[in-house]
């Protein structure tokens, strides 16, 4: 008779230990899959998670693409992460990372060169000689799009302050109205009147000012990328060295203990929902003016609900969400290899990657309890 | 795949990276990608690319070996997914929507020895890039014509996506056959902002009831309306596809996209080294827009003009866009006997004259 029974504290070994036992569990379990459907597991597995960074003929242009596609996922699943561990649930993200491009986007085009030299900006038109150098208009983006991700996750922080309304209820539903606003920007407000009449704002990558290239030519680095490690960075500090961290943790742990200790749970909710939707906006921006280039209808890929995966694989831990971020990211670009190179279906991809999440919240449980086997039934 | 045949793809592409006349292994096979926007599973756009794909892989009986990716978003992923295959040794690229344009276009330029062909999209900045697209409309004047002789409460329901040309065309085009053929037909039109989306597409086809539509039409790629109309017993067109099996009794026709023809003319093209940049937009006569079996609930009489219909459309006799047609606000667009430039049409903005309601912006 197998019996659980519950650690007096936590075990380390199994905290590290069970995250790596998850993606060899995941690898089996999907070698089984791919098995079945008819495909050779050994050459899928090495496909998803060893070809985008050792092949010969991928991993050039591979490697630099995990950068491009876990920035995103690490930048929002940080700010995620700081508000899950205090009980405060953004489910929104994708939401605030769709204000926050809009934002970015919009103040990208209305410095759009319409001429060579032409500037339009509310109503007023500047001609000016020689175009001089807009080096603030990235800067002006990147607030635009914080302040963007910032302001749409405010309404259900004050939402919930003022009327005690439910954070994941009105964050998760606020998507669909910023899916919404997204559409209609880009059949209407930011389409680019160069478009023939199709959906679609300009091709940011156009305007050198406005556009947010590759730091150093094919490695993928761009501004997101260093706005993720720098994320990284202020997340420990924050959760680990900080009294803001301190609190933060308390609440989630003991609400009451975190009142007599003068945390004010109203600021808390603030503090939470602003920052990771002021990450999830900045996410946004990044993405908008870098690897999308543009406003489209379909612009948000999923990253802000994927980021709430990857904050729980990284253990809401800021080095964790780092390398679940990469984790992540590997399978869905190994994933595309596979469905071309095998012929698998993208939903076995996505049984694949939901495996992940699936062994490791069953192997969580080794962490906090032991396994013992007992001789007979233990009747209470 | 084994390590072999990866080494020769790479080996290929680094030969056709010279130029596209360079199909000199003529013993491997042409390797041509798929990229699709939606799931091969939809029943609608993608489903059918894919069934064409498959078509033209039977063609060529060992000649081509295709290759898919599914439910790829634009943007990054697009790029992505496009140069992996590129880098894999691909020599053809089929990118199945338009939203890929600026993806393709980019990495059209750093494979210049890779052919792509870019369905309804507008973007041609590289030599490497051809354009195709289907003329739709000329199925939506035959349903549009269909719709205004069999309804009876003169209130057609219209599920539209996206209010972009390639829409404001459709309905324009149904509604211009509706009236010619029943004064007294008004069109409703719900616009679901997506492509797809059963549960949305479905709401609108029960809003659209409600508001009295004993017809449907979508523009859409799901089956989510058309099972509606079976269990209200409305009528309803398919998109794309055949719906039929989600509607046996209610499916008056569909509007069918042919890739297939296309496809095989064009990888055979590659095949032979002529392939070259074009843009494309073919319809009824060309075989790239069909129409599924008229139900046996269209009247005799009515089958027949439907017929007819699609018989001159397809001869060239006849152009759904004929003059005189006035816009929604009265002035004219196209005098007597006048035919619309394909320009005018590809960026269709406004409602013809007789239709109620605005194009949300």
């Amino acid at each position: 008779m197998l019996r659980l029974e519950r650690r007096p504290q936590p075990s380390r070994a199994w905290v590290w230990a069970a995250p790596l036992l998850a993606v060899v569990l995941t690898m089996l379990a999907g070698g089984v899959l791919f098995a079945a459907l008819g495909k050779d597991p050994v050459a899928a597995i090495r496909l998803i998670f060893w070809d985008p960074l050792f092949s010969q003929q991928f991993a050039a242009f591979s490697r630099p693409q995990l950068l491009v596609k876990a920035a995103p996922l690490i930048l929002i699943a940080i700010g995620l992460a700081i508000g899950f561990r205090a009980g405060i649930w953004n489910i929104g993200a994708e939401g605030q990372y769709i204000i926050g491009a809009l934002c970015a986007a919009a103040v990208a085009m209305a410095f759009f060169p319409s001429g060579p030299t032409d500037v339009r900006f509310l109503g007023l038109e500047f001609t000016m000689d020689s175009a001089p150098s807009r080096w603030w208009l990235f800067p002006l983006m990147v607030a635009a799009g914080a302040a963007g991700g910032f302001a749409w996750a405010m309404i259900p922080a004050i939402l919930k302050t003022r009327f005690n309304t439910n954070e994941i209820l009105v964050s998760l539903l606020l998507v669909y109205v910023a899916e919404k606003l997204l559409a209609a920007a880009a059949v209407g407000w930011l389409r680019s009147p160069e478009g023939a009449g199709f959906p679609g704002s300009r091709n940011l990558s156009r305007f050198p000012e406005a556009a947010n290239l590759e730091l150093i030519p094919n490695t993928g680095m761009h501004w997101g990328v260093v706005a993720a490690i720098i994320a990284v960075i202020f997340g420990y500090i924050l959760l680990h060295r900080h009294m803001l961290g301190f609190h933060v943790q308390l609440a989630g742990q003991a609400p009451r203990a975190a009142r007599f200790a003068g945390v004010a749970p109203a600021r808390l909710v603030i503090f939470c929902l602003g920052l990771s939707g002021l990450m999830a906006g900045l996410a946004g921006m990044f993405e908008v003016a870098g690897p999308a280039r543009m406003i489209s209808i379909d612009f948000n890929v999923g990253y802000g609900f994927v980021a709430i995966i990857v904050a729980f694989l990284g253990r809401l831990h800021p080095v964790g969400i780092l390398l679940a971020g990469f984790l992540m990211a590997l399978t869905y670009i190994g994933g595309e290899l596979a469905q071309f190179t095998l012929g698998l279906p993208s939903a076995a991809i996505q049984v694949f990657q939901g495996m992940l999440l699936f062994f490791l919240l069953a192997l969580d449980m080794l962490s906090n309890y032991r396994i013992r086997l007992t001789s007979r039934e233990v009747t209470p | 795949m084994n390590r072999r045949q990866l080494l020769a793809g790479t080996a290929l592409a680094l030969s056709l990276s010279t130029g596209l006349g360079g199909v000199a292994l003529a013993d491997d096979p042409l390797r041509v990608g798929f990229v699709y926007i939606g799931p091969v599973g939809d029943q609608g756009w993608t489903f059918i690319h894919d069934q064409a794909r498959q078509e033209a892989e039977a063609h060529f009986e060992g000649r081509i070996e295709t290759s898919f990716v599914e439910s790829v978003p634009y943007g990054a992923d697009a790029e992505r997914v496009m140069t992996q295959m590129a880098l894999s040794g691909t020599d053809m690229i089929f990118a199945t929507t338009f939203g890929y344009g600026p993806d393709v276009n980019a990495v059209a330029a750093r494979f210049p020895g890779v052919a792509f062909e870019h369905a309804t999209g507008y973007l041609q900045e590289e030599p490497n890039v051809s354009l195709y697209n289907a003329r739709f409309y000329e199925g939506r004047a035959v349903i549009g014509h269909i719709a205004g002789r069999m309804t009876e409460s003169n209130t057609i329901g219209y599920i539209a996506s996206f209010p972009i040309p390639e829409v404001v065309m459709g309905i324009n085009s149904a509604f211009l056959h509706a009236r010619a053929a029943n004064p007294d037909v008004q069109f409703r039109v719900v616009w679901v902002y997506s492509w797809f989306d059963p549960a949305q597409e479905a709401a609108a086809a029960e809003a659209l009831i409600e508001q009295g539509a004993d017809v449907i039409m979508q523009h859409t790629d799901s089956t989510g309306a058309i099972r509606i109309a079976q269990e209200r017993d409305v009528l309803a067109f398919g998109q794309a596809a055949d719906m039929s099996a989600a509607a046996p009794d209610v499916h008056l026709t569909a509007i069918i996209n042919q890739w297939a023809p296309y496809y095989i003319e064009r990888i055979q093209a590659r095949l032979d080294g002529e392939w070259e940049a074009r843009n494309t937009w073919y319809g009824i006569g060309e075989g790239m827009v069909g129409m599924a079996p008229l139900h046996e609930r269209i009247p005799e009489d009515v089958r027949a003009e439907a017929e007819q219909m699609i018989a001159d459309i397809a001869a060239g006799d006849y152009h759904p866009f004929t003059g005189p047609i006035n816009r929604q606000d009265g002035t004219p667009w196209l005098a007597e006997g006048e035919v619309a430039a394909d320009g005018d049409l590809l960026g269709m903005g406004f409602y013809v004259e007789g239709m109620t309601g605005e194009i949300p912006n």
